[in-house]
């Protein structure tokens, strides 16, 4: 707990098959509806049964930016969660445990260990799930919470079941709670209520739902973690929201399918992670030269090849800047939360519309599984709409019409098929002004040119509607931290701690990728003292990338690439040691095994 | 988008079209002799019998001498990527179905390189034609083996005879789901024209599989080695509505060889019909963007 605001952290442990999703979602309505902020992260691993899942939730009266240092509260739902965490939890802290079933081992001094007697308290139900209604009982008595808030929710959540299945529910709960009450001393500042109801989504919902305000009528995919959440919201929402939803059988079907159905005007949307994306590649290159607007979502998971599929890493970069042969304008942006994500998808279509190229939005297992809460009032439904040149009416004047027509601007007026007045090719080949090859035999090096500048042209004026990154914290400070995409919300709390040290950082998170901020970047970087470059993988991609646009130098980094996202703490020992002059490459030891 | 459908109509009646406006804007550059132009001709001709207009037609192809067709047509087209002219002609086709979509491609972009898709449409039932101009080689890249090439055909990737077998592309169809199933001849460009006909006009995925010869890299699959071979299935008592029938019509290969239509289910619902979003409100490509207040109002509380 922090002294100057409410700040509690709640970790539930256990095998995948326990039911540890359930209790967890009790816990996170709980808080959001008291009003409370909250962050989510959820360690896990590719396994339907068995194996270490620890879904983590921090919560607080203000707003939560990642999963945080440490555990207050532990539930153990069997024996292997307490051999992992136990030596982790700090006095102060608390251990739920089935007594019957689970061992404590050796604890620090002050963690309250509460071992539930779950047999005697159940009157020996035999279901295997009643130790986790259990565990949320003796929460309410450890939170300080009334314990009819508990009732209110198992009721809802099983009245499906019958009213015998509520009441065995509720029963167990109860005993739990009250065994607590005469057991266990709780926290000793009861749980707040925030000011409003907050609402609460996952990266995935918010870029799904990001999508269906932009105006997103044809969503294609084909599952793969962990981008299929993005999936299911699409296919749950379709028939309300019109959406065209299509599972197809391959990532190459998938982009192909989005980009006709695109070519039609369509605003078409797809998202896999980066194997699926791998299949996905020769299309963005199609949409580059056919120029047909879409939006891609890559989903990093931690690589390469198949790598770790529930794990987190920003490992792609290269392969979105790289992704299809050939020379042609694209943009790429990378979201910091998930409120940014769905911000960033209407963002993204009106540019892509705009200048008629592919749009890549790379997110990652942080933040698209990631679930937090967010002020329903942040949330924009109805973002501005912008098709840009795009013709949807036939023609009247008989004029003839060029689909690819060399503009000053390099954006050709787009008319859809199915108009009169406007018939036309779009090719992946090479083509003149009129659509009609220029690959084959009519190959002329000056239209070549042309059209190769014609597109590379579109995209002069991008910078007038991307918005450049700006430092925030304070202007003058002994170190900098730049990182890019879901970093954002560990590094924002790492130069929060690093205050408290009586360290001065501030921060540069980056989003725009290409269009890349070169002017503004080097103008930032080059007034700093010290420039710290923070990013969840090996090579120090995003700084490779930075580098090659600016020229810039620079020496000191701090890079994880274990799977497991950072935790604030360790950037803020990436920057002690590294400021001490131990290390110019930190890498944190990530000491929680999960 | 205005659909002025009244207007469309009197138009037709006005002015009926002739096989020459649906001309692309370059001619063909396929080799003299190649079966293509039997293909094109065929289609433009279909067009005409069917009172379609260029406006109201997509053309999708992939990447091979025979998915150059949309520059030499004259429609909308999408000359795309190789294999990948059944994906995208199914998004254009959800997108907007009021578009006629026709894929048209060649046996190794269709049945090689884009199986994987081709197999999947037929299944998905998606309201297109596809027209494969089967050369039983690879032409654009100057003659090598194909999904279609015989057993033991010499070709420059394999000199020394292919060891596979070949795909028959009439039983996969069947196999795999699709509705219309039939082989065309170039050579005979009335039947090829009645075929196309009937595949555009079918409600579903329907698969013209054309002998259409590469006159030169394929010197096995000549006009003079089908000329004594073909047969018009029409001439045979098949009933098309039995599929292990048409499998064995299909299978037949040697000294005959039939063609014609093959198999065909007229009433199974398309995907198009079976999309509940597609139900009412027109295309969806010219739907209005953007979410109502109510549907926001449902999203949030969902969340909270």
């Amino acid at each position: 707990m922090n002294s100057d605001k409410y700040d509690f952290v709640i970790s539930i442990g256990g095998a995948a098959g326990q039911g540890i999703a359930a209790p967890g979602d009790v816990l996170a309505w709980i808080f959001v509806r008291r009003g409370l902020h909250l962050y989510t992260y959820n360690a896990y691993q590719s396994i339907i049964r068995g194996g270490h899942i620890f879904l983590t939730f921090r919560v607080s009266t203000e707003k939560v930016y990642n999963h945080g240092d440490k555990t207050d509260l532990l539930i153990c739902l069997n024996q292997d969660t307490m051999d992992r965490h136990l030596k982790h939890m700090e006095p102060g802290s608390w251990v739920i445990y089935n007594s019957d079933t689970i061992k404590p081992g050796e604890a620090q001094d002050g963690v309250q260990l509460c071992g539930i007697p779950i047999k005697e308290l159940s009157d020996n139900n035999r279901n295997k799930l009643v130790q986790n209604t259990g565990a949320l009982g003796v929460c309410m008595h450890i939170l300080g919470l009334d314990f009819g808030i508990l009732e209110d929710i198992l009721t809802k959540q099983f009245i499906r079941k019958g009213q015998t299945v509520v009441d065995e529910n509720i029963g167990v709960a109860r005993a739990a709670c009250d065994y607590a009450v005469a057991n266990f001393t709780p926290c000793s500042e009861a749980i707040p209520e925030g000011e409003k109801p907050q609402a609460w989504w996952s990266g995935n919902e918010a870029l799904a739902m990001g999508g269906a305000c932009a105006g997103v009528k044809f969503y294609a995919a084909y599952p793969m973690s962990p981008a299929t959440g993005v999936l299911h919201w699409m296919a749950k929402y379709a028939r309300d929201l019109g959406i065209m939803v299509r599972q197809v059988e391959d990532e190459i079907g998938v982009a192909t399918m989005a980009i006709g159905a695109a070519a039609t005007g369509t605003r078409a949307m797809c998202a896999t992670s980066g194997g699926g994306f791998a299949l996905m590649t020769e299309a963005v290159g199609s949409a580059g030269m056919m120029e047909i607007p879409v939006v891609m979502i890559n989903v990093q998971r931690a690589g390469p090849s198949t790598g770790v599929p529930t794990k987190t890493e920003q490992g792609d970069l290269w392969q979105m800047l790289g992704s299809s042969q050939g020379d042609f304008p694209r943009i790429i942006v990378a979201p910091k939360d998930a409120l940014d994500a769905f911000n960033t998808v209407p963002e993204l279509f009106n540019l892509v519309d705009r200048y008629q190229c592919p749009g890549i939005i790379i997110s990652d297992l942080l933040i698209s599984e990631g679930r937090s809460s967010v002020d329903p009032d942040d949330i924009n439904f109805h973002p501005n709409i912008d098709l840009g040149e795009l013709i949807t009416k036939h023609s009247t004047n008989g004029d003839e019409y060029l689909r690819y027509k060399n503009t000053e601007s390099g954006i050709s007026p787009r008319a859809v098929p199915g108009l009169k007045g406007y018939v036309h090719v779009m090719a992946t080949d090479e083509q003149d002004e009129d659509g009609v090859l220029i690959s084959d035999e009519f190959t002329n090096p000056v239209k070549r040119r042309m059209m190769v500048e014609k597109r590379g042209r579109k995209m002069q004026d991008i910078f007038e509607h991307v918005a450049a990154p700006e430092i925030e914290g304070p202007k003058e400070a002994d170190v900098t931290l730049v990182g890019w995409g879901s970093t954002y919300g560990v590094i924002h709390e790492a130069v929060e701690q690093l205050k408290t040290e009586g360290i001065t950082a501030n921060h540069l998170p980056v989003k725009w990728i290409v269009p890349f901020h070169v002017k503004e970047i080097m103008e930032i970087l080059s007034n700093c003292k010290k420039v710290i470059m923070v990013e969840n993988n090996y090579s120090g991609q995003f700084y490779r990338y930075m580098r090659s646009e600016t020229g810039l130098n620079v020496d000191t980094h701090i890079r994880k690439y274990d799977g497991e996202p950072f935790m604030p703490h360790q950037v803020t020992n990436g920057v002690k040691e590294i400021l001490d002059g131990e290390t110019e490459v930190f890498v944190p030891e990530h000491k929680i095994m999960v | 988008m205005v659909t002025d459908t009244a207007v469309q109509e009197a138009e037709r009646t006005v002015t009926k079209l002739k096989a020459k406006d649906f001309n692309g804007k370059v001619d063909p550059d396929w080799c003299p002799g190649c079966g293509d132009f039997g293909v094109l001709s065929s289609l433009q001709k279909a067009c005409v019998d069917l009172e379609l207009h260029p406006h109201e037609i997509l053309t999708v192809s992939g990447i091979g001498c025979s998915s150059n067709f949309p520059g030499f047509f004259n429609s909308y087209g999408m000359h795309t990527l190789h294999g990948r002219a059944l994906p995208f002609a199914t998004g254009a086709k959800l997108a907007n179905h009021e578009l006629t979509v026709i894929v048209t491609g060649g046996d190794g972009d269709g049945y090689g390189i884009g199986g994987n898709h081709f197999t999947h449409l037929a299944r998905r039932n998606v309201d297109l034609t596809y027209i494969v101009m089967n050369n039983q080689i690879y032409g654009l890249t100057v003659g090598q083996t194909s999904p279609t090439s015989e057993f033991g055909m010499k070709t420059k990737s394999t000199p020394f005879g292919s060891l596979e077998t070949p795909l028959n592309p009439i039983t996969a169809a069947i196999m795999n789901g699709a509705t219309f199933v039939a082989r065309g001849y170039s050579a005979d460009p009335k039947g090829l024209t009645d075929l196309l006909c009937q595949a555009i006009q079918h409600k579903g995925f329907s698969l013209v599989d054309v002998f259409s010869p590469c006159v030169t890299f394929n010197k096995d699959n000549t006009y003079d080695w089908f000329k004594p071979r073909v047969k018009k299935l029409e001439d045979e008592e098949h009933d098309f509505h039995d599929w292990k029938a048409a499998c064995e019509q299909a299978l037949v290969w040697g000294e005959k060889i039939y063609y014609g239509k093959f198999f065909q289910v007229e009433k199974k619902p398309t995907l198009n019909d079976l999309e509940p979003v597609l139900n009412e409100g027109g295309p969806i490509c010219f739907r209005e963007l953007g979410l109502a207040k109510e549907q926001a109002k449902k999203l949030l509380e969902d969340m909270m």
